[in-house]
């Protein structure tokens, strides 16, 4: 797998409204890149809603629903009903790939009962979650992603209360996959996706979506922020399937020994919604309660169980 | 073929008759025959559909927009709370505009917990867009299920419909009916041929947003389509009495209103109920009439006002109530009579939570409105209890503890 081996055709137009260097819009151009003009897309209430461009134009060139907020994993059990249907009338031939694009707010929380519900009764969709790690649409608010310390309009002091796990609950669902990706590198991700559409079942894939007005970082630095996650920690790159989870890329390397990981400080310094909590005495302790964090999740993902005692 | 079924039961049968291809629901008393007789017909091979178990009522509904946008014809079932649940989904159903049709079984919405009749579940969700239509008998419950298709899927009208029937007084007593086959649905209803569908070859955009500049006219178009339905439900009525034999009415239905001077008014079975009353306030030489409303939305106003301006009195029975004002269905007969007679209308709210509703209470009411002796609303059927004065007497002593005047 290279770069040249992805595909020219666009199905993610100029003319959108996205902001410069919005990660759901690049993300979204790989994905559909990967997965190509037999996909149905459904657009959870977010950013995404908005920046696809406004009726009667669309940027997106795919058959494409836009969903309310807490509806992405039961919208898409309607669609993949729907999609049988039709095969069943002898109406298509090649069943379309459904992917349902959805923030973290729309998948921690408002979402996760529909989403959970869906992959439950083993769903045939695919579901990326572009984490944000806040609400960005409604102007920066908290949500079950944002990590601790992190600034936003609902937690000006800093979010007390750390991050949930969530692919960790994807997995507990059992469904055949589960992936995380990074922007910074599009070659996994893209090769994730493509092994995905090659599965049945829900699949459950999340993209680090760094938001530059939102964590307070120039647009330009989007893939370095990115990839500060991965080298940090802060965000690990991992597949699970067949009851296994293996990590990738740079994650790999560190864990193997390979690569030194970068300390947590040095990407909570890229963002300016940590500098309330870096300046101050708190700020110490959450930065290291954020390394305890990785270390804690390194252990849980190698299979890590507490001794019984 | 002549069945002796439940309200609910003859909805499931007739969900299969018409060919409905995706059913999305979530259980809930008095729904869950309608979903368990489903579920059990795809499971034994008798109905050929996707059945889609969901974990919620919001679900529910979100299922039923995305199949019947992808282009499946679409079926679903609720009541009260479920109702309640789903209401965000019910204006998106609307305003993106499917043709799906649901069954709500019209149940109080609690606290208290309460699963019997009333129409204040559906009643609430007025405003939606939906089309809603008020059922009288099994066999209507039967038919309507038919036509609501032919309307709903009419191009010129493209509403979802919500189909309700009382609960337990249609859900969960038997009836003989006759539920045609599938074979003599079809000549009435085509299969189903949807005005979009999912096609990768013609990529559309669904529900993208839309500014100031635009919105108002999406929301007229709404309107445009629930003005079309009046007549798309006339034309549906008359044919189907003409394939099947049968008349429930269109909009409303009407008895003895040729030649009568009094008026009763309501929706459901209440409406079968005062059937009687008329009779007997006929035999009395009351000359009294009913009307009853059937569709709900679109509101029959020019059937009300063409029936009841050249009546002396009109008594509108609710089984709901809009707090602060009077019954919703009180509202829209007195408003569709403004201007056009100065008839007087007087509301009586009765039989919510499922209490029993009888001929003789609908006649000793109807009696009083009918010689002016009403006030302009009346609960017609509260009565305090001894329970009641438990709880009054608890409040005292609340009052006397927490030393509150
Ligand atoms: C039921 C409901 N509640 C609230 C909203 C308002 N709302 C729209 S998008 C959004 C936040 C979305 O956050 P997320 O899912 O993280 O996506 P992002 O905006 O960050 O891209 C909120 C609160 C809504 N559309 N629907
Ligand atoms: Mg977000």
């Amino acid at each position: 797998m290279d770069f040249k081996s992805i595909p020219e055709d666009e199905l993610f137009l100029p003319g959108n409204v996205a902001c410069q260097g919005c990660p759901s819009s690049l993300g979204l151009r790989i994905a559909l890149k990967a997965l190509g003009r037999n996909t149905v897309l459904l657009v959870v209430a977010s950013c995404t809603s908005v920046l696809q461009g406004s009726y009667p134009f669309s940027a997106i060139d795919v058959p494409l629903i836009n969903v309310a907020f807490a509806t992405g994993g039961a919208s898409a059990s309607g669609v993949a009903a729907g999609i049988k249907v039709l095969k069943n009338r002898g109406e298509i031939s090649k069943e379309p790939t459904v992917l349902v694009w959805a923030g973290d707010g729309g998948t921690y929380d408002i979402g996760i009962q529909s989403l959970s519900g869906a992959a439950e009764r083993e769903e045939n969709f695919i579901y990326l979650c572009y984490n944000n790690e806040m609400y960005s649409n409604t102007g920066t608010q908290r949500s079950g992603a944002t990590p601790l310390g992190a600034w936003t309009t609902t937690t000006p002091a800093g979010k007390a209360q750390q991050r949930k796990d969530i692919a960790q609950i994807m997995i507990a669902h059992r469904i055949p996959y589960v992936a995380t990706v990074s922007l910074a590198y599009p070659l996994d991700f893209y090769t994730k996706i493509l092994k995905a559409k090659n599965k049945e079942g829900t699949r459950y894939i999340e993209l680090l979506a760094p938001c530059p007005p939102g964590w307070k970082f120039p647009s330009s630095k989007l893939i370095q922020v990115s990839r500060m996650a991965v080298q940090s920690g802060m965000w690990l790159l991992y597949e699970h399937e067949d009851g296994e989870t293996r990590f990738n890329a740079v994650t790999k390397r560190i864990i193997d020994g390979k690569v030194r990981k970068r300390p947590v400080k040095d990407y909570l310094e890229m963002q300016g919604r940590f500098s309330k909590v870096l300046s101050s005495e708190e700020g110490k302790e959450a930065e290291q309660r954020l390394e305890d964090e990785v270390s804690e999740s390194i252990r849980r993902l190698k299979g890590w169980v507490p001794e019984y005692t | 073929m002549r069945v002796l079924e439940t309200g609910n039961h003859l909805i499931a049968l007739v969900a299969r008759a018409v060919g409905v291809e995706v059913v999305s629901a979530y259980p809930i008393t008095p729904q869950t025959q309608i979903i368990e007789k489903i579920a059990e017909m795809i499971s034994n091979g008798e109905m050929e559909a996707q059945y889609i178990p969901v974990e919620s009522e919001h679900s529910a509904c979100a299922a039923l927009v995305s199949a019947s946008l992808t282009g499946a014809r679409a079926f679903s079932a609720t009541s009260a709370h479920g109702l309640a649940y789903m209401h965000e989904m019910l204006h998106y159903a609307a305003g993106i505009r499917v043709p799906v049709v649901m069954a709500n079984v019209n149940r109080a919405i609690g606290p208290g917990w309460n699963i019997w009749c009333d129409h204040q579940d559906s009643i609430s969700q007025r405003d939606t867009g939906w089309l809603q239509v008020y059922i009288s008998s099994h066999q209507e419950a039967v038919d309507t299920l038919i036509q609501a298709y032919r309307i709903t899927e009419n191009y010129d009208v493209m509403l979802p419909l919500m189909l309700n029937l009382d609960a337990f007084v249609l859900s969960h007593t038997y009836m003989s009916a006759d539920v045609p086959e599938r074979e003599e649905v079809e000549r009435f209803l085509p299969k189903y041929k949807p005005l979009w569908k999912l096609d990768t070859k013609l990529p559309v955009t669904h529900g993208s947003v839309v500014y100031p500049s635009e919105f108002s006219e999406t929301r007229q178009s709404m309107e445009e389509g629930q003005e079309n339905a009046r007549d798309v439900i006339r034309e549906v009525s008359r044919e189907f009495e003409s394939v099947f034999g049968r008349w429930h009415g269109d909009l409303v239905e009407t008895y003895r209103m040729e030649d009568a001077e009094y008026a009763i008014v309501a929706m459901g079975t209440i409406a079968s109920e005062a059937r009687v009353t008329v009779e007997r306030l006929r035999e009395h030489g009351c000359n009294a009439g009913l009307l009853r409303v059937r569709f709900f939305r679109p509101f029959p106003k020019d059937e009300i006002a063409s029936c009841l301006s050249g009546t002396k009195a009109v008594v509108v029975f609710d089984r709901d109530f809009s707090y602060g004002m009077s019954g919703a269905l009180f509202t829209e007969v007195r408003s569709s009579l403004y201007s056009k007679s100065d008839v007087p209308v007087f509301n009586v709210i009765v039989g919510l939570g499922g209490r029993d509703v009888t001929y003789e209470q609908i006649e000793q009411i109807s009696l009083l409105g009918f010689s002016n002796e009403l006030d302009e609303v009346t609960w017609g059927d509260s009565h305090l209890t001894e329970s009641h004065m438990v709880t009054f007497e608890l409040l005292g002593k609340f009052r006397e503890l927490y030393g509150l005047k």
